[in-house]
């Protein structure tokens, strides 16, 4: 039965493109797949992580990955043809950091409104911290 | 996740396995919750998913998504699936369920 998931794995090994990997925090990654196994853990070369707001996005060069299976999301094959005609632009790592820090404090004031909203009425939301591990 | 698998799991490879040609939606669950579209390539016994020709249905909160055509998703991290109905034979696989419980108990 193993080999089914190992056959499944390994026909992403074919590809010699590079390798989008989507982490449970939220992260992207994109690098070239040296190494899987059946729990999804994977060894990515030449990563860059690649942090998207609105329409820009920025690439900060990584190295050598080693990811741990339970934090993948999902991994998916990059296509050149594709991927060099996408509608975003590309920015400096300061100027994404900078817009992502600016997302990030909107993010937690339009949330910091809504429990304060809530709490006026007292109700609350019980926060997700972490995810069903089975 | 461990060396035992359950026999439900089989009878949902092998359900699953039949969907080859239509489209069917799947749902990641995580703090990127985001609903991707695609054909089913395979399955396997974790329940992780390979899906080629992905679209997402939220291109905009998804930008990332835009430049990937082929995915290989990991089955802990997926919330629902959902099929086209006319694909499913719900009777057949009520009684398959039904004969896998029968003999799980024997």
């Amino acid at each position: 039965m193993r080999l089914v998931t190992l056959s499944l794995i390994l026909s992403l090994f074919l590809s010699p493109e590079k390798h989008l990997v989507l982490l449970r925090d939220g992260r992207t990654l994109i690098g070239f797949l040296r190494s899987i196994d059946q729990f999804a853990n994977l060894v990515l070369h030449q990563t860059v992580e690649r942090i998207h707001v609105g329409k820009k996005y920025g690439d900060i060069p990584r190295g050598i990955f080693v990811v741990r299976g339970e934090n993948v999301v999902l991994l998916g094959e990059i296509d050149l043809e594709k991927e060099s005609d996408t509608p975003l632009q590309q920015v400096s790592i300061e100027e994404i950091l900078e817009e992502q820090r600016a997302e990030q404090q909107a993010k937690l004031e339009a949330e910091k409104l809504k429990v304060q909203a809530l709490k006026d009425r007292g109700l609350s939301i019980p926060r997700a911290d972490t995810l069903d591990e089975y | 996740m461990g060396l035992v698998m359950p026999l439900s799991v089989c009878t949902f490879s092998g359900f699953f396995k039949s969907f080859t040609s239509p489209i069917h939606v799947l749902i990641p669950c995580s703090e990127v919750t985001s609903v991707i579209c695609g054909t089913l390539h395979s399955v396997d016994q974790y329940l992780n998913i390979k899906l080629t020709d992905i679209s997402v249905t939220d291109p905009e909160k998804y930008p990332h998504m835009l430049s990937v055509k082929n995915c290989f998703i990991r089955g802990s991290v997926v919330r629902y699936v959902q099929l086209p109905a006319d694909e499913v034979d719900t009777q057949l696989l009520q009684d398959a369920a039904r004969k896998e419980a029968l003999q799980q108990k024997q």
